[in-house]
């Protein structure tokens, strides 16, 4: 693994060697010294085009705590105004001895350009690129899963995929990358996904995704979940018509009161509530939802910096010999170094 | 030696059995037999043809020349000696130049920079549109009273989507024979759209490009020419729906043509997975099953012919985020080539409906009276000699072209423009660039040329 660019071409193997890399990560952020030397004396560059302080501060977290030096570069660039262009901004940071760029764009796409150009030769994170995709944030999520997963099967959650286990992802899958994410990795872990929108919310082509697709969040619980994650939904859209009114849309599509009884009723108690954040309470999470013991958005949080940990340390320790040797064994074409 | 005079020895003309050629004067004075023993032939140089194609000189129905205003992407002169170098004979210049081709005063402009560059016929083509802002009519009549004879009138990179608008403008045109080329777009289905509408779109996230902005656009301009009785072309078709439709209008007698680009024949929008723009081009790049039914449109006519839409862009539009990305591709130097490979080389046309769709019919569609012609004693000589059996690897930064985004970069294609002569005169020999042609009552200042002459 040279970059993290999506979990589309993550191998399994790879994705369960970061997400292991994770579980020791996390033993760390319990001590009362919160520090690794692993990263010393190396640069990451937290590379941010569009505004994400959860993301930022996440991905700072980790770094520092592997000991790395952080720089945060704020790049103003939007379709508007252009600013410095993405070329000149990354030569700077080469010419400035960065050895990982993460970056978050709105423009999907970017960090392959930075990854597949002679701009810079830095390992490239992907820390969301515009509707395509959000590999961290999807890791941290499958982390999240596989915790309770294991949890309820009383086994180690080291080196086991996601078999069996339900996923239902449900909003705007159209604007999405963290349910593009989520879908790909899903897949590679090998759970069942449903996605669960407005049809006007869902890309042309999901036909070809690797999960089911439903437009009824009422008959997707019936059939039984065990992770339920709710995707943001921008109230704005209804103004272009993607739906008729934010309490429409709540109604339908929204995992309120009603719907966290029903998990009751329908017998489905370990199943999980989760939300990438930031959460519109009220518009497609209620507040006792969001607040309830099934929900997973705080651990979603703390799970986010030792999977960012794992990804740091992999791209940058050099420790990759062992995941290229099984990865080129087990898919050739999908080699990336 | 007899000036102007050239006898090519053995050229298999349109593909068919080896001939002789004799040209002289900018005419074509013998075919056969009789050339070489022809009293003009005395003292003519000979090029010696065997295993060449002759075929009428190209004529681009749809280029993008750039001048005057963005003199950083391509000049008439950068643009001009890269379709002599591709086998174009003429070109017609897109209007959405900076000011936009919308007067007389910049018809003729273009016009006159195309005379003095001397390598091709520049044909202007007139903006519908005042600004090409789609809001009202632009002088249609002065532009083709001009010197520049403009015929075709097109918004090109905007549609007219007013379907008023687009009425009053298929109507105006019949009063001197001109044509209105439609660049299919609805604009409300294509706000922010990045890439073809489809499994890739919604693997990449990129804000997909329906098929049916295109088709809609074409269905209703076939019905409103009917309706008026008027001449329509649509430029860069680039779906199987849109063939369908257009086939469907050409059985019921609706007087339209219409045009496909070389790349999107090749192409399809698998490419866009790189997130590299060079790939980035307005219509999009489609499916494997649209390419397959351009070809067959092609084949049967119901695409009458091949238009470049080259449109060279500076490396800093290229350089940068898909989003951001400026859309276009250079083709004028690859034309011949590619077609070669998707519609000859599969079998699908043989050279003489080569000359057909890319000389031939463009040149009746623009009313270009000395081009596309037979090659015939008496006819004037615009024709090109290829080389079937040549390969090449394609390297923008070797191209006549200022623009280095070509999609074809590092592809090897078949088949090489070995000459070209316009109006009797070789501007290309051996593949290289030989000599502009100069207009014997040619008066006009040179400065124009003088000033853009770098490459």
């Amino acid at each position: 693994m040279k970059h993290l660019l999506s979990t589309e071409d993550l191998s399994a193997v790879d994705a369960i060697r970061i997400l292991d890399t994770a579980e020791e990560m996390s033993a760390v952020g319990d001590r009362e010294v919160k520090k690794l030397p692993a990263l010393r004396g190396r640069t990451v560059v937290n590379l941010f085009f569009e505004d994400s302080t959860r993301t930022r501060i996440s991905f700072e977290a980790a770094a520092k705590r592997l000991s790395a030096d952080v720089i945060n570069f704020a790049a103003k660039g939007s379709s508007v105004s252009k600013g410095e262009s993405l070329k000149d901004t990354a030569q700077t940071l080469a010419a400035m001895g960065a050895d990982a760029v993460v970056i978050r764009h709105w423009a999907s796409g970017a960090p392959y350009r930075l990854a597949a150009t002679d701009w810079i030769d830095a390992a490239v994170i992907n820390a969301g690129d515009g509707t395509h995709e959000h590999p961290t944030q999807a890791l941290l999520d499958a982390f999240t899963m596989r915790r309770h997963w294991s949890q309820l099967h009383g086994t180690a959650s080291t080196g086991v995929d996601l078999r069996g286990m339900r996923v239902a992802i449900a909003g705007d899958v159209l604007h999405s990358r963290v349910a593009r994410s989520n879908v790909w990795l899903l897949r590679t872990l090998g759970a069942d996904v449903t996605l669960v929108a407005p049809p006007t919310l869902l890309p042309v082509g999901v036909e070809h995704w690797p999960c089911k697709v439903s437009y009824n969040l009422d008959e997707t619980l019936a059939a039984g979940v065990d992770a339920m994650m709710m995707l943001r939904v921008q109230g704005e859209r209804m103004n272009a018509s993607f739906f008729p009114s934010t309490r429409e849309y709540s109604r339908r599509w929204g995992f309120d009161d009603a719907r966290l009884r029903a998990l009751d009723d329908l017998g489905l108690k370990d199943t999980i509530i989760m939300h990438p954040g930031p959460m519109n309470r009220g518009l497609e999470i209620s507040s006792a939802a969001a607040d309830s013991p099934r929900s997973t958005v705080l651990a979603q949080v703390r799970n986010g910096v030792s999977v960012r940990m794992a990804a740091l340390y992999l791209l940058l320790s050099g420790d990759s010999r062992e995941a290229a040797t099984t990865n080129a064994a087990n898919q050739p074409s999908k080699e990336s170094h | 030696m007899a000036e102007n005079t050239y006898l090519i020895r053995g050229a298999a003309i349109l593909g068919g059995a080896a001939e002789d050629l004799l040209i002289s004067a900018g005419v074509i004075v013998e075919r056969g037999t009789g050339a070489a023993t022809h009293s003009a032939a005395a003292g003519a140089t000979v090029i010696e043809a065997a295993g060449l194609v002759a075929l009428p000189g190209m004529v681009d129905v749809h280029t993008h020349l750039r001048e005057p205003g963005r003199e950083d992407a391509e000049t008439v002169e950068t643009g001009t000696r890269a379709a002599a170098l591709g086998g174009f004979t003429a070109v017609h210049a897109m209007a959405n130049s900076n000011p936009v081709a919308d007067t007389a005063g910049v018809v003729e402009q273009v016009h006159s920079l195309g005379r003095a560059a001397g390598w091709v016929d520049v044909r202007p083509v007139g903006a519908v549109t005042v600004g090409l802002a789609g809001e009202q009519l632009a002088e249609l009549g002065a532009m083709a009273d001009s010197r520049a004879q403009v015929r075709m009138f097109s918004d090109d990179g905007i549609c007219v989507h007013d379907p008023v608008l687009m009425r009053r403008a298929l109507e105006y045109v019949k009063a001197f024979d001109g044509v209105v080329a439609q660049h299919a777009q609805e604009p409300r289905l294509t706000a922010g759209a990045q890439m073809n509408e489809g499994a890739v779109s919604a693997v990449l996230g990129l804000a997909g490009w329906p098929a049916v902005a295109e088709e809609s656009i074409i269905a209703r301009d076939v019905l409103l020419a009917q309706h008026v009785d008027s001449r329509l072309h649509v430029c860069h078709v680039s779906t199987a729906g849109s063939v369908e439709i257009i086939r469907w209008a050409k059985a019921r007698g609706i007087n339209v043509t219409a045009e496909v680009t070389p790349h999107h024949l090749l192409l399809t929008d698998d490419l866009v997975r790189s997130y590299d723009p060079v790939y980035k081009v307005n219509p999009p790049l489609r499916t494997d099953a649209d390419v397959q039914a351009l070809r067959a449109g092609l084949a049967d006519g119901t695409i009458d012919v091949v238009g470049t839409d080259h449109a060279p862009h500076p490396s800093e539009h290229k350089e940068c985020e898909w989003a951001q990305a400026a859309m276009g591709m250079t083709g004028l130097e690859t034309a011949l080539s590619v077609v070669q490979a998707t519609m000859i080389e599969t079998g699908l046309m043989g050279w003489d409906d080569f000359a057909r769709v890319t000389s031939i019919a463009p040149a009746v569609i623009g009313r270009v009276a000395d081009q596309g012609r037979p090659l015939e004693a008496g006819e004037p000589a615009n024709l090109i000699l290829v080389d079937p059996a040549a390969r090449w690897t394609v390297d923008p930064h070797k191209m006549a072209t200022m623009g280095r985004n070509s999609p074809f970069k590092g592809k090897e294609l078949p088949g090489a423009v070995v000459a070209t002569f316009f109006r009797g005169h070789p501007t290309v020999l051996d593949g290289k660039l030989n000599a502009p042609y100069r207009y014997p009552a040619y008066q006009e200042t040179t400065g124009a040329a003088g000033a853009v002459s770098g490459n």
